[in-house]
């Protein structure tokens, strides 16, 4: 960072009135200390606000709720990443996120996976590299790239991209980390660097349209990779263009109860409510039954934020329970879910709490691609 | 109407034009008003009914302006006055074509904010000025589709022979001085805040239902039920569409405070025992006896928590308000029965059409722009145009009372000035 | 030669006759002693109803009118005109209340028409009583009284004035203006408030029908609506002599204005002890471009790093007996903060709140900029203030964080509410104005009626109705100028019919009714020993003739006669 500025140069917060709406929504906040008014109303008052032995901090999941619900258009959230950034700049934090950025540095992924085995899930699937030109980037991401579980969503995407004769490409192990969650983490330093690097890839093809699998890659591109143009998507706005296009077409039935789990990042954030919903209600013979929790008032899986690497500060309690009582209460068998951290937070927790024998956890794409 | 009756009283000529088939406005929708705990309608209608039969006042009801041109003492207002398809010089006013009209009971009445239903034919509320009944062009069968059954029930049943389907828009010309625009406020929709889900769940209302529900003459008759469920918590939240930029409201709403502590008030009295809280982030107390007030319904075991909730779900069949209590710095979730959300004022739908009408402009809230904010606050930049009520900001009764005067004492010194007063008795 | 009545129920649509037989009704009234016809009728009221009445008026040649209906508040007015309208005394008129006070009230059909009967049936014994009472009017003498040179009172001077009518502006102090002329800038436009008034002033001094009367105080009034006379007190800035002066308005506005809360009330800030602690009003005129310090620096000497602003300073406070809100500190606060931060850009400002009412046109606007201003906003009232060394110290509660804090400043400034003037009580009696619970002149009706008094022709304008803001005073001078420009306009006002009427034969003088009347209509004749009763302030109470002990009062319309014989014939 160049001249320092103060937190409250560097965060705005003075349109605060201070009436509790983020908090309140905060959905860690009954499970943590972290309480983001309270930290807001601190750096106002003393000018500056010093995070030493703050472990809440990496509670929060940068789920957005907090920016999303602010009446003064403050963004609390914003506070959150700067009292982070002091912290990775003096080198105070969790070793597993440290090692997980480490990796990303090193190795492009933040599981300490090697780069050039990025491209092997999508051995024997004829796939091509966007280098032989195409009209889509398939943008990966790191988890279905590496993740054995995950893979399954990027191979079923590959399916329906194929089934649907688009023309698409992936980066193979050129492929980097969208280093959207880095930046949560508050390492501007490495996510800015990176950045570069991505953007001079996609300028150096010629990519004109972008598909990812994870809402934070979406996310991250088309919002805050400055200078990008290009068409960024997640897999859910294209694949429903797909079908009510008629370029793909179902050809079995797929009996099952399903509902949905709104993704923080595809739909808090960005407002990308129905077109997962199209999918679902399109597929032959699903039943599709909505969660009193859903769209703007859906509960965060709690991966986002750098929560994949470090499981905070209580981890026994966790909002994916009440995510699976209420799975369980509108009679679904399908918590279908559109982003990779949600696909492994909850299946992680429905082990944990023995959820796993009455809920599967699919990802929308392994529904469509067992009936086309 | 306070407007057109100082206007009156004073000897002058008014006409007052109203859009809707009565006079009354936003107020004859009340069930009670603060801080004195009147009746609405009975400190309005006296009112309604002065003006209805003051020799100076022209009531054009269910009726537009669509046309102004001239200035200041020469104005040519051009006003088209909708057809009711009932004859206004025949109809006495009986409701036999309501009780006829084979859509009785089957449409959403506005004037009950939805939580009621009129038919076809219809006058919005039974003390209506004038007391003429309305045919609903958009869902009368007869309007839309040519027949309604045999023969329309409604001419049948009505023994003044008033029923006209034939009716046409009629133009009327004015000529007059000066031009007072009061066209008051719409309520906010509370569907632009999705995290309130109101409309997935019934139990979530506005505070515009809940006078409906509150008053002796709505749906309910006054008392506070949702079909035969039990109330025991009712949870009040301020600031819903006021206060937040994030919808593009930065304006304060000004009367919800009041008005949401008046519905507390009238929840403790109706419902004893249920547990009443109210949400908030500041408590505009301001005016006359308004503090007072606001100590009464604490006294009264009313709840205040600071904090503003975020969002509203289900569980267990039961809604849960999920907020921080600033105060306590604890997050909090609160069950409820009922969640009446505190909806703010906005500008009229047709603010825009109408300000080119006449040539105003809007300030940034969308409200009728004023001539100078603290100096001139019912004069516009147009000469002879005024200003009175919500139209130009949201405001309570005192203060839209004592613009509506305001903007009579402009209009007074314009026609005193051209010496055209009405001798007493003329028309 | 007996009465004839007629009787008319009335079905309201189902409001009545859903609950009450009103054909029995009819046929039961029609039985009643001097009942020539008695009819039902769905809405008596509408235009058909009210045909029926005047055709039977004229056909049955009836001088007696019963209509049973809604409440008298309703339609007496109306079915008094229909009647009028048939050459008939329009206080031959009687309504029975059947709606109100029977239909809605009692469900059960049997006792609702029963009761109904009797309600009928008293009405009816009323009317027969029943004597025509005149209508009179009084002329109107075209000039007006503004009591107070403030920015009320110059508003409704000019309108009055602009309407054509003469305004005489009484204005206690040598200078118009009151205390906007105080204020350097106004919120939330922060524009220069100077030059606008002035132009009012100017307006208002230049002004052919307005004649301005400085240093001058009202010592008398007396008369009623269209006629006030007035006696007005001027005193000579050299001389030292008072000269007075006689004025007859027809209206008169007060427009007293307000005094600021005496910050000395509550010590434990320490007010007149520090001389570091002041007031809003003292910071306003500090700021204001005309104040020259004796210091040099209108702040005073010293750097100032830390500015606290304490809200609510003798408002919202049943302790120094102001349980009301004062309405404009929160946002003039807001206003002297930003002010003080273009002065000092790097002095740490904070405002101690308990709620912020920003709630007027542009006012959370301007809120939210003044946070972006560094503004800090702490939510707590502070207990006490201190001196430690040579900086003050702020003790309060910041609920937001649940703790206690101390904050060092170098200048506190209270946001002193505002109270009704220390004359107030003199006001009040000289124009016999009630006073609301806070203190503040009373209007007629809260919601309905916010520049009326009790006293026809008497309106009020501005912060003596209560605290308020310059937009809002604007709006209720204009609103005063219009209530008292109607009888102006009209040049004469209806005086009320049914009043009082003093049987001299039977009156003793003991003036027990001249200490029950509200509206100083009774007074005694020293010549005669008996009092007279003025028919145009009379506003037909009764409660004179409650009071006297030898009924030597009756109320027209209402004689001990006529309630009997509807007493009688309900039981």
């Amino acid at each position: 960072m160049e001249a320092e500025q103060s937190l409250l140069e560097r965060c705005d917060l003075w349109g605060c009135i201070q009436c509790g709406k983020c908090t309140g929504g905060c959905p860690v906040s009954f499970k943590t200390t972290l309480n983001i008014r309270r930290l807001v109303y601190q750096a106002l008052v003393e000018g500056e606000l010093s995070p030493d032995g703050m472990a809440e901090l990496w509670d929060c999941t940068t789920c957005g709720t907090c920016v999303l619900r602010c009446p003064k258009e403050v963004e609390p959230s914003d506070l959150i990443i700067a009292l982070r950034t002091t912290l990775v700049d003096g080198g105070v934090i969790p070793p597993s996120i440290r090692d997980a950025l480490t990796s990303v540095f090193r190795h492009g992924n933040p599981s300490l996976m090697p780069p050039d085995e990025r491209a092997d899930w999508a051995e024997g699937l004829g796939v091509k590299n966007i280098s032989e030109g195409a009209d889509t980037l398939y943008f990966v991401g790191c988890i279905p790239s590496y993740d054995d579980r995950a893979q399954k969503v990027a191979k079923a995407l590959v399916k329906v991209f194929q089934k649907a004769e688009v023309d698409f490409g992936i980066l193979g192990v050129e492929e980097k980390c969208c280093c959207n969650e880095v930046r949560r983490v508050g390492e501007e330093g490495l996510f800015e660097y990176m950045v570069e690097e991505q953007r001079e890839l996609f300028k150096g093809y010629g990519v004109q349209h972008i598909v990812t699998t994870s809402p934070h890659c979406f996310n991250t591109f088309k919002n805050e990779y400055e200078g990008l143009d290009i068409k960024v998507q997640h897999y859910t706005q294209f694949v429903a263009e797909l079908i009510e296009g008629g370029r793909l077409t179902f050809t079995g039935e797929l009996n099952k109860v399903v509902t949905y789990h709104d993704p923080c990042f595809l739909g808090k954030q960005n407002g990308v409510f129905d077109e997962p919903r199209r999918i679902l209600r399109s597929i032959p013979g699903l039943e599709f039954r909505e969660m009193d929790r859903n769209r703007d008032r859906s509960l965060c899986c709690e991966g986002g934020g750098g929560r994949m690497w470090w499981e905070g500060t209580n981890p026994e309690e966790k909002l994916a329970t009440s995510r699976f009582e209420e799975v369980l209460s509108v009679g679904a068998d399908v918590m279908a879910v559109a982003c990779p951290f949600c696909l492994l937070t909850f299946e992680l927790a429905a082990k944990a709490g023995g959820y796993d024998e009455k809920v599967q956890v699919l990802d929308i794409m392994e529904l469509v691609a067992q009936v086309i | 109407m306070q407007a057109a009756l100082d206007v009156a009283d004073a000897g002058f000529k008014a006409y007052l034009v109203e859009k809707e088939p009565s006079i009354g406005g936003r107020m004859a929708q009340l069930s009670e008003t603060f801080p004195t705990l009147d009746c609405s309608s009975c400190i309005l209608t006296p009112k309604m009914v002065s003006v209805g039969g003051h020799p100076n006042i022209e009531l054009l009801t269910y009726a537009e302006v669509v046309a102004v041109t001239g200035k200041a003492g020469h104005f040519r207002v051009k006003v088209r006055k909708k057809p009711r398809y009932v004859d206004v010089d025949k109809c006495t006013g009986c409701g036999s074509c309501a009780e006829a009209c084979r859509l009785k009971d089957r449409l959403d009445s506005e004037f009950n904010m939805a939580m009621g239903k009129r038919g076809a034919a219809y006058v919005p509320f039974p003390q209506a000025v004038p007391l003429k009944y309305t045919i609903d062009p958009e869902h009368c069968l007869m309007i839309q589709r040519g027949k309604c059954g045999k023969t329309p029930a409604c001419s049948d049943a009505c023994p003044a022979g008033a029923i006209d389907f034939d009716q046409e828009p009629q133009i009327v010309d004015l000529a007059v001085e000066a031009i007072i625009v009061a066209t008051g406020f719409d309520p906010f929709d509370p569907r632009l805040k999705p995290e309130y889900a109101y409309g997935l769940y019934d139990n979530v209302i506005t505070g515009l239902q809940f006078e409906r529900l509150s008053s002796a003459s709505g749906p309910t008759y006054g008392e506070i039920k949702l079909d035969d469920r039990q109330i025991h918590d009712v949870v009040f939240i301020q600031c819903v569409g006021s206060r937040d930029r994030s919808l593009g409201n930065a304006y304060c709403s000004r009367v919800c405070c009041m008005y949401t502590a008046k519905q507390a008030h009238l929840v403790r009295e109706k419902l004893p025992d249920a547990r009443v809280t109210v949400f908030y982030m500041d408590i505009r107390a301001f005016g006359k006896g308004f503090e007072e007030f606001y100590d009464r319904v604490r006294e009264e075991q009313v709840l205040y928590r600071r904090g503003n909730p975020s969002e509203i779900y289900a569980r267990g069949g039961r809604l849960v308000v999920r907020a921080e209590d600033t105060l306590l710095g604890q997050p909090v979730e609160v069950e409820a029965d009922l969640v009446v959300l505190a909806i703010g004022l906005v500008p009229r739908a047709d603010t825009q059409a109408l300000a080119q009408l006449l040539g105003l402009s809007s300030s940034e809230d969308g409200f009728f722009q004023e001539a100078h904010p603290k100096f001139r606050p019912t004069e516009t930049d147009v000469d002879g145009v005024f200003l009175a009520g919500c139209c130009q900001g949201p405001k309570d009764i005192p203060d839209a009372v004592a613009q509506g005067k305001a903007a009579a004492a402009s209009a007074i010194v314009l026609m005193s000035r051209s010496g055209s007063q009405l001798a007493s008795g003329e028309e | 030669m007996a009465p004839r009545v007629g009787v008319y129920i009335c079905h309201c649509g189902i409001n009545i006759a859903h609950t009450v037989d009103v054909e029995e009704l009819a046929r039961a009234a029609k039985e009643l002693p001097d009942v020539a016809v008695a009819r039902d009728y769905v809405y008596m009221c509408s235009d058909p109803g009210q045909q029926l009445i005047q055709n039977d008026i004229r056909e049955l040649s009836l001088d007696r009118v019963v209509v049973a209906s809604c409440s008298p508040r309703m339609h007496e007015l109306t079915f008094r005109r229909t009647i009028q309208e048939a050459r008939l005394n329009p206080y031959f008129l009687q309504i029975a209340n059947i709606r109100e006070q029977c239909s809605w009230v009692h469900p059960d059909r049997e006792s609702a028409t029963e009761k109904a009967r009797g309600v009928v049936s008293a009405a009816v014994a009323r009317a027969c009583l029943l004597q025509p009472l005149e209508e009179r009017d009084a002329g109107v003498t075209p000039a007006a009284l503004v009591i107070g040179g403030g920015i009320a009172g110059l508003q409704a001077a000019l309108d009055i004035a602009d309407a054509g009518y003469q305004a005489y502006l009484v204005e206690k102090e040598a200078n118009l203006g009151g205390h906007v002329a105080e204020f350097p800038r106004t919120f939330p436009t922060l524009e220069d408030v100077h030059a606008l008034l002035s132009a009012l002033i100017e307006r208002v001094q230049a002004h052919p029908n307005i004649q301005v009367l400085t240093a001058s105080r009202v010592t008398a009034v007396d008369g009623f609506i269209g006629n006030f006379q007035v006696q007005v007190d001027t005193d000579s800035a050299d001389s030292g002599s008072v000269r007075s002066t006689d004025l007859t308005v027809g209206a008169i506005i007060v427009a007293t204005g307000f005094d600021t809360f005496d910050a000395t009330l509550k010590p434990e800030f320490g007010y007149a002890v520090y001389d570091k602690v002041i007031t809003g009003p003292e910071l306003e005129q500090r700021l204001s471009n005309s104040y020259a310090s004796p210091e040099g620096n209108p702040l005073g000497d010293g750097d100032i790093e830390d500015v606290v602003f304490i809200q609510c300073v003798g408002s919202r406070d049943r302790s120094v007996g102001n349980p009301y809100c004062s309405r404009v500190c929160c946002m003039y606060t807001a206003k002297q903060a930003h002010l003080l931060r273009e002065q000092l850009p790097d002095a740490r400002i904070t405002v101690f709140y308990m709620d912020v009412r920003a709630f007027g046109k542009g006012f959370e606007e301007f809120y939210d900029q003044v946070r972006e201003k560094r503004v800090l906003y702490r939510r707590g009232n502070p207990a006490e203030i201190y001196k430690r060394g040579d900086r003050l110290v702020v003790r309060a509660e910041d609920t937001l964080l649940g703790k206690p804090v101390e904050v060092q400043a170098d200048l506190v400034v209270l946001a002193t509410g505002l109270v009704p003037r220390s004359d107030a009580e003199d006001v009040s009696t000289l124009l016999k104005l009630s006073r609301s619970e806070d203190g503040f002149f009373m209007e007629l009706h809260p919601k309905l009626r916010p520049v009326d008094t009790t006293t026809d022709g008497i309106f009020l304008a501005g912060c003596c109705q209560g605290p308020k803001d310059i937009a809002d005073t604007i709006a209720q001078a204009k609103a005063a100028a219009s209530s008292a420009l109607i009888p102006l306009c009209l040049g004469n006002v209806r005086v009320e019919s049914v009043t009082c009427a003093v049987d001299p034969l039977l009156c003793s003088g003991c003036g027990l009714c001249e200490e029950a009347c509200v509206y100083g209509a009774l007074n005694l004749d020293k010549r005669r020993g008996v009092m007279t009763a003025n028919q145009v302030l009379c506003k037909g109470c009764g409660a004179c003739a409650m009071a006297c002990p030898s009924g030597a009062i009756v109320l027209r319309h209402f004689t001990p006669e006529q309630i009997l014989a509807e007493v009688e014939a309900a039981v």
